[in-house]
This record gives structure tokens, C-alpha cells and sequence, in this order.
């Protein structure tokens, strides 16, 4: 029998949060957040937060130094196990390699997302979310620590200093270790107020600091959640409807039971799982099944009907989400533009695919997967069984990637449907096809604007904003007045100076089921106008860049990374071409989304063919203050990585109602010798911190759809790049 | 039953033939290190060593792994190159999510065992067939020559 490492693991995550096992004693902190309030006014959980009981517990300690961190917010490669780690081990004053760091349980009260109400990791919040808290957190622990040994000592506490999980007496030399008084401390009153350290004196916040959860991911050893094994378990696979909310007809369940190691076949109303001894077993036995699938209401869905109708939709009239003088009276007449851009449905792709392990016995449920909303999951774990969520165990893992998928939980729920019919724990995998295929995808957008223009500025601006509502589905309550926060973020909010402006949101929602996609509704928004400020520049004989700089003349930062990543890109020089491109151009896109300033330059080369080379990005960036200058580039480097996958490959279309991508040749994700070379600029700066996950997603596109317009004299409007639109002579 | 060497240690294992390696290390042996991605040899994932030679575990059967030695991503750590490129990895910190990072690994340490000085056109060459949607290539190819110069 294999080894169950998990099955340990998530013994000790549950006995820290209950106060029980091997944490009985020690140092439990909890600090009451100051939003709560503001959250009470907002709460969209589905059960409201007993009064009194908001509290956040991020900290134990115990008796044998051990410190053990529970992070709110989830791990799935962009850092923040370290960065929160850094926040409170700072203010704590222990070093990052004494901390072992757990995912926080389902518990809203607890770990709520000041940004989301609910439990939830994403839309690159994360710092700006938690890093107060997680300080305080630290801050008040520490100050109990020293309450609790001046007492021991019998000092003034103000003598006292902490230096990596030691008090120390300065006059006398007695010092004490944290888990010698961290039992003592717990039973202390907390400080309302406590004090926070001076930036000048961090020794981790700022500091680029290696990161927590690097040996294990280099030897093998971290557990995702696809690599849980219990004792007993089986492994199944899965196959939905190919034709999106088609149902299961018949099945003969006999040449799946015919292949060795296959124990079961479990056919359910929408799929057909096969049970197995090992994962290959079940592959096997899946494909071995001829399955008559009733297609339903969706089998004539194609793309083209997708487009034509978002475009329909697109005429109006909107929800207005921005309104700032008389824009439409404005651009009825004068030097007028305009412009609709369209970007298609996208798979997440996360290289760890959808994946979930199941125990249900005795009325409960135990769930071992990773995911970006604990709650949901075990909500929706409850839901599929008839069962109250308190009986249902979320043991969450180390994503392999989220991008926004595991902030949906089909794939939970879908294995839990699956495993109820099962005895003994159950491990679901979905093949990579699958997961292509039965996900929810980044919504198709229509972005329609327009503009008004006199003498080199805009002063009348109409953008507008179709496509299927992520917010409705995913927290209903911010869904308000036909406006999709999300949607138009990055179109309500512009850097430029604009004029008279009207931003609208029209709902539009296809059969296709949607989710955030890194880089969210500003994916959508900020490439539109991006690309739309160089279609007005290119008209009006004007360079991109001055004319940005135009409209930027009282948005400083906004016009500081503009004209740091122009600097470092060398603009105005050519951009270089290659042998098997001889058109080159240059581009240069802005975005101000998630708290954060960045911009890009491009440079590509186009083969006669149309084949577009990105030979170098340049991106500049306005963060605020920074936890971890490593992974701030990090998260840059990579989100512009998954940025030109989107503008060079992505796209999810839809023939008789099925995906027609189904792996990682059809669904092309880009490859190490398709990458150009990478430059981050960082700007210092003092302001409050913003989100940085996704942002380098968002400048990318444009930025490269720009310099292909540079290069080819067209513009395209539809992503990804079509190569015939830019072939030579086309 | 069928013996095979798995990081140096002789395991006999009772699977069919025509069962892919991965699965045997992943499911039979438990051994997760190695990932599943695709199931077609498109992502890289589950990359191992075959007599220190790259191979893709999801399309190999067991059945024509023969007598030769694998070496997994737990074990690679024992070779001068894996050590290296192990080193090199957490040096520069090239890993986000952490998920193709094993089979990146184990791509680099054949590269930079049959390679000791590789070049961006040699890099390439050899790691072309290992995804990462994190984006962590720009570190991948700093890591292999940061490996290359220890």
C-alpha cells in the first residue's frame, strides 16, 4: 500500500484550528478585524457571523518553538505563502524557516477576504487584503510574548527585546524562548492597540526573501491535491456531455467493466465515471465505453452564431456603470473614431488539471483537493449530498495553478456526486480533454467604443462593454443595476483624460458558462482601449506614445511607467527584425487595474505568412510598496507569459455545441523557445500596495497587438492574432 | 513479476505491460513526484529518466522500460547535473506553482548531463517540450546556465 501522507497532514491542519490534538497547548492568536463592520453592512454569506465572533486566528506557537502560520489566502504559485509569511513573522520577529505554513479551513468569520466578503483567493488581492491584518496579527502575538515573559522575568516589558523567537532581558542577559511563554501569553488579554514597526527597521517586508514552499516543489515532495493517496482508495475518471448540458442515454457499462482493475461504472444524468484500481485502469475503461449522449437544447451552438449574437447584444442599450458629463450628445458630430474589439472564450489550463478526492461515509463527507474558495466547496459539497456543511471536511492543498479555475468548484462537486455512489475514499482525475473542455470559460467580450477628438485630445468618450456576467453567478449580491464590476473594470476607471465619458455594461449570456480568467474584466477593457488609443494615434499621424502622454498630463504615475518602459524599450529607435520576419513593429500599451500602474513595449517581427515572433517586452511597473521584490518579477515575468499565450493562441470555440480544443496541441500555450526576451522595471514607491498577479496579463496583449499593427499596417480586432488576416498581400 | 530500478533500488512490480510508467510510479508506487499533464506527450509533466535519457513516463508503456535504470524527480538529486539544476532552481527561484517543475527538472538535468555549456539554441532545443503556465521560462533558462556555471 503507498504511503498516506495527506491523510496525517490533514489531521494536524483540522487539530489547529479546533485548539485540539497536538496543539493543545500554546498560542492561539486572534485580533478582531476592523472591517468587520463594513462587512456586516455587505455580507452576502449565505450565514450570517454571530456578533462577537469575528475574529481572525493566523498564529500558534507552541511549546517547542514551532511556529505554525494558517494563511487565508491560498498558495497556487504566486507567492503568498511567502509574502504572507513575511507579514507576520516581521512583526513577530521569527525567521521564515522556523514557520511551516497551512491553508486556512473553511471559515468565513475567520478568513473572509476583506476584498470579497467571502473566503476567497484571487483578482490579485492578496497583499493589499492582508498585509495590515497579518501584521497586526504578528504585532499583537509578539507583544503578548513580551507581556508574558516581563511577568516571568519580573521586568518592565519596555526592556524587553525579541530577535528570531527569543525575548531578551538587555541588563541582566536572561532571556526566554517563545514556546517557553507562549502558553502563558495565550491566556493574556490582546492589546487593542498595538503597535507596528517602522519600515526602516524590516528585515522581510520589502526584502526578497527566498520563498517558503521552493525545496519541496524542486525535489518532488509538496502534495497537490491530484496527489493525495488514502488508504483504500480508488481512482475514477470522468466523461460529461461533450455538447455543453447534453445528458447521458445509454450506456452498455459492459466493455468498461471487461478491462482489468476497472470495479465500477457510475452513470449519473450528465456524465459517466468509470472506477478503477489506478487512474490508467479507469482511462481505459472509460474509453472503452460507447455512450449515447442526448445532446438537448445547445447542439446547434457554433461560434459564429456566439459572435453575431454578443454583437447583436452589443447595440444596446447598457447599464451604466460611469457617467461623467453629456458623452453621447458630444459624439454626434466632430472628428469622430470608432472601434469594437472582441476577445474569445479561454480555457485556465492549469497544468495541474481539475481534480478532486472524496471520502463520504456515515451521513459526512471529507474532501482532499486545492481550491481558491473553501467555502464554496464545502457549500457545495453539502449541497450535492443533502448534508448541513459543517459535516463536510475541506482539506485544501498547494494548487498546480489556478488562474481562476479553482475559484469554481464543478469540479468538486461533480466528484462528490461520483464518490457518493462508492464505498471507500475516491480519487476523481479529469483527463486533460476533459478539463478542456468541461470548464468554465473566460466570457467572449464585445468592447464597442468611441471617441471624439479636437486638437490632439479626447473629449467625449463611449465605452461599452458585452459579454456574459462572471460576478453574477460567482457572488450574485455584487451583481447590482446590470453593472458587472468586474466587466468593466479597467473601462469605468481610465488613466486618460477623456472628456465627457459613458461607460456601459450589457449582460449578455450565452449557454456557455463563464469564470474569472487571470487578468479579468481588465483583460477585456484595457486591451480595447489600448488598442483603440493607437488606431486614433496611427489615423492622426500622431506616435502612440505622444499621444498617450497627451492624455496622461495630470496622471503621474500613470505617465511614469509609460515613459520608463518607452525609455528602457529605446522608442523611436526600430524595432529589430528577423529572417523569418521581415515586417517589425513596435508597440506600447498602460493599465491601471488592481491598485497597480504598468506598461509595456513589444517589439515583434512578422513573417510573410503572418506568423507573429515576440522578440522582446519591456515592462515597467507601479506597484506601491512591495512584499517581495522577487516575486513581484516573478508574478510580472509569468502573467506576461500567459498573456502572450492568450494574444498569440487563445482561443475555446464552440461546433454543435461542443469545444472544439481539447489538449495542449489544439489549445496552444506558449513554449520556452516561442518566449522573447523579458525586462521588469520596478518603480519605487511608497503608495499603498497593489495587485500584481495579473496586471503583467493585461499590459501584454495589447502591447503585442499594437506592435503587430505596427508591423502590418492592420489592426485586428478579433483575438487571438489571425495569421491569414496579416499574411503578406492579404 | 516484472523488476525494475527505480532511483537506484530494484522493485518488483506486478502491472500490465502496457500500463504507462507514470501510473506505475504515481498510483501503483505512489510515487506523485512525477505529474500527469496531458496523456499525449504534449506538456512534459511526467518526465523521467530512462538510462539517464528524457522520456515521457505518460507514453511509455512499462512494458518497454526493459532493463534500463529510471530515475524520478526523487531521485535526480542524487546525480551531479539533477543536483545542480535542483540547486539552481531554488537559487534563483524559478519555480512558481511548482507543478511542471519536476519534469522541467528532470528535461534540464539530461540536458545539462549530455551538455555541460548549453546555449539558448541547445536550451531550446531541450526544453521545448516541457509547458509551464505559470510563464517561469525566463528563469528556466537563467537556471540551466546559473547550473551550467557551478
Amino acid at each position: 500500500m503507498p504511503p498516506a501522507p495527506e491523510a496525517a497532514a490533514g489531521l494536524s491542519r483540522r487539530s489547529i484550528l479546533s485548539g485540539g490534538g497536538a496543539f493543545a497547548a500554546g498560542l492561539l492568536i486572534a485580533i478582531e478585524l476592523p472591517w468587520a463592520a463594513a462587512r456586516a453592512a455587505t455580507a452576502s454569506a449565505p450565514e450570517p457571523v454571530p456578533t462577537g465572533q469575528r475574529f481572525n486566528a493566523f498564529i500558534h506557537i507552541a511549546p517547542d518553538d514551532r511556529v505554525t502560520f494558517t494563511l487565508p489566502a491560498v498558495e497556487m504559485g504566486q507567492g503568498v505563502y511567502t509574502s504572507q509569511s513575511q507579514c507576520i513573522a516581521e512583526e513577530l520577529d521569527v525567521a521564515l524557516d522556523k514557520v511551516v505554513a497551512a491553508h486556512a479551513p473553511p471559515d468565513q468569520a475567520n478568513y473572509g477576504s476583506p476584498v470579497f466578503v467571502v473566503q476567497a483567493t484571487g483578482g490579485s488581492t492578496t497583499t493589499m487584503a492582508w498585509s495590515a491584518p497579518l501584521r497586526r496579527a504578528g504585532a499583537t502575538a509578539r507583544a503578548l510574548l513580551v507581556a508574558a515573559a516581563a511577568a516571568r522575568l519580573r521586568v518592565d516589558p519596555a526592556s524587553l527585546s525579541t530577535e528570531n523567537g527569543v525575548i531578551t532581558h538587555g541588563p541582566s542577559g536572561r532571556s526566554l524562548r517563545y514556546g517557553e511563554v507562549a502558553d502563558a501569553a495565550s491566556r493574556l488579554k490582546p492589546p487593542t492597540e498595538v503597535a507596528l514597526k517602522d519600515p526602516g527597521r524590516f528585515r522581510l517586508i520589502g526584502k526578497p526573501v527566498h520563498r517558503i514552499d521552493t525545496p519541496d516543489k524542486a525535489i518532488g515532495k509538496t502534495v497537490y491535491g491530484i496527489d493525495v493517496i488514502l488508504p483504500g482508495m480508488k481512482f475514477a475518471t470522468l466523461r460529461s456531455s461533450p455538447v455543453l448540458g447534453g445528458k447521458v442515454g445509454n450506456v452498455d457499462q459492459a466493455p468498461a467493466l471487461a478491462v482489468p482493475g476497472v470495479k465500477q461504472v457510475i452513470v449519473l444524468d450528465d456524465l459517466v465515471a468509470v472506477v478503477a484500481d489506478n487512474t490508467w485502469s479507469a482511462m481505459q475503461g472509460l474509453n472503452a465505453l460507447a455512450i449515447d449522449w442526448a445532446p438537448g437544447a445547445n447542439a446547434g451552438l457554433d461560434q459564429a452564431t456566439l459572435w453575431s449574437d454578443l454583437e447583436k447584444a452589443s447595440q444596446g442599450p447598457g447599464a451604466v456603470a460611469k457617467k461623467e458629463g453629456d458623452a453621447l450628445a458630444k459624439l454626434k458630430d466632430g472628428t469622430l473614431f470608432e472601434a469594437s474589439y472582441e476577445l474569445p472564450y479561454l480555457a485556465h489550463a492549469p497544468m495541474e488539471m481539475t481534480n478532486c478526492t472524496v471520502h463520504v461515509q456515515g451521513g459526512a463527507c471529507e474532501v482532499w483537493t486545492g481550491t481558491q474558495v473553501p467555502g464554496f466547496a464545502q457549500a457545495g459539497a453539502a449541497k450535492a449530498l443533502g448534508i448541513t456543511p459543517d459535516k463536510v471536511t475541506i482539506n485544501n492543498h498547494l494548487i498546480g495553478g489556478g488562474f481562476g479555475r479553482r475559484l469554481e468548484v464543478d469540479g468538486v462537486i461533480k466528484a462528490v456526486r461520483i464518490a457518493a455512489k462508492v464505498d471507500g475514499p475516491l480519487k476523481v482525475i479529469w483527463s486533460r480533454e476533459e478539463d478542456i473542455r468541461q470548464q468554465l470559460y473566460r466570457p467572449l467580450y464585445h468592447e464597442r467604443l468611441k471617441a471624439r477628438l479636437e486638437n490632439g485630445r479626447i473629449t467625449a468618450w463611449h465605452h461599452r462593454v458585452t459579454g456574459g456576467s462572471v460576478l453574477a453567478h460567482w457572488l450574485p449580491p455584487a451583481f447590482k443595476d446590470g453593472v458587472d464590476s468586474d466587466a468593466v473594470d479597467g473601462a469605468a476607471e481610465v488613466p486618460y483624460a477623456v472628456g465627457d465619458r459613458l461607460v456601459e455594461f450589457v449582460r449578455h449570456e450565452s449557454a456557455v458558462p463563464v469564470a474569472f480568467w487571470r487578468g479579468v474584466g481588465p483583460n477585456g477593457s484595457i486591451f480595447a482601449i489600448e488598442c483603440f488609443m493607437d488606431l486614433i494615434a496611427r489615423k492622426t499621424g500622431v506616435d502612440p506614445l505622444a499621444f498617450r502622454r497627451g492624455l496622461l498630463e495630470k496622471n503621474a504615475r500613470a505617465l511614469g511607467v509609460l515613459n520608463l518602459a518607452a525609455d528602457k524599450a529605446g522608442w523611436g529607435t526600430p524595432a529589430p527584425s528577423l529572417p523569418s520576419g521581415a515586417r517589425r513593429g513596435r508597440g506600447i500599451a498602460l493599465m491601471n487595474a488592481f491598485g497597480s500602474y504598468l506598461a509595456a513595449v513589444a517589439d515583434v517581427a512578422v513573417s510573410d505568412e503572418g506568423d507573429v515572433n515576440v522578440t522582446r517586452l519591456v515592462i515597467a511597473a507601479d506597484v506601491g510598496k512591495v512584499i517581495n521584490p522577487d516575486i513581484l518579477q516573478a508574478q510580472i515575468q509569468g502573467g506576461a507569459v500567459f498573456g502572450l499565450s492568450a494574444v498569440l493562441f487563445g482561443k475555446i470555440t464552440f461546433a454543435g455545441g461542443a469545444v472544439e480544443q481539447g489538449n495542449f496541441n489544439d489549445y496552444r500555450i506558449l513554449r520556452i523557445d516561442e518566449m522573447p526576451a523579458i525586462e521588469v522595471h520596478i518603480v519605487p514607491s511608497t503608495e499603498n500596495s497593489g495587485g500584481i498577479g495579473e496586471p503583467g496579463t493585461v499590459v501584454t496583449q495589447p502591447a503585442v497587438a499594437n506592435a503587430v499593427y505596427a508591423a502590418t499596417g492592420v489592426q485586428l480586432t478579433r483575438m487571438p492574432i489571425d495569421r491569414a488576416l496579416i499574411a503578406k498581400g492579404a | 513479476m516484472p523488476e525494475f530500478t527505480i532511483n537506484g533500488e530494484k522493485r518488483d512490480v506486478d502491472v500490465p505491460s502496457d500500463m504507462p510508467l507514470l501510473w506505475m510510479l504515481r498510483d501503483v508506487l505512489g510515487m506523485t513526484g512525477t505529474k500527469f499533464g496531458c496523456g499525449i506527450a504534449q506538456c512534459g509533466a511526467c518526465t523521467v529518466h530512462l538510462d539517464g535519457v528524457a522520456v515521457r513516463s505518460c507514453q511509455l508503456p512499462v512494458g518497454r522500460v526493459g532493463n534500463r535504470a529510471i530515475t524520478t524527480i526523487e531521485g535526480i538529486g542524487n546525480t551531479s547535473a539533477g543536483a545542480k539544476i535542483q540547486k539552481a532552481w531554488i537559487d534563483l527561484e524559478v519555480i512558481q506553482c511548482g507543478y511542471c517543475q519536476p519534469g522541467q527538472i528532470m528535461s534540464a538535468a539530461a540536458l545539462l548531463a549530455g551538455n555541460p555549456a548549453p546555449d539558448d539554441a541547445d536550451i531550446d532545443a531541450a526544453m521545448a517540450g516541457n509547458l509551464c503556465r505559470c510563464g517561469t521560462y525566463v528563469r528556466i533558462r537563467e537556471g540551466i546556465k546559473h547550473a551550467a556555471r557551478s
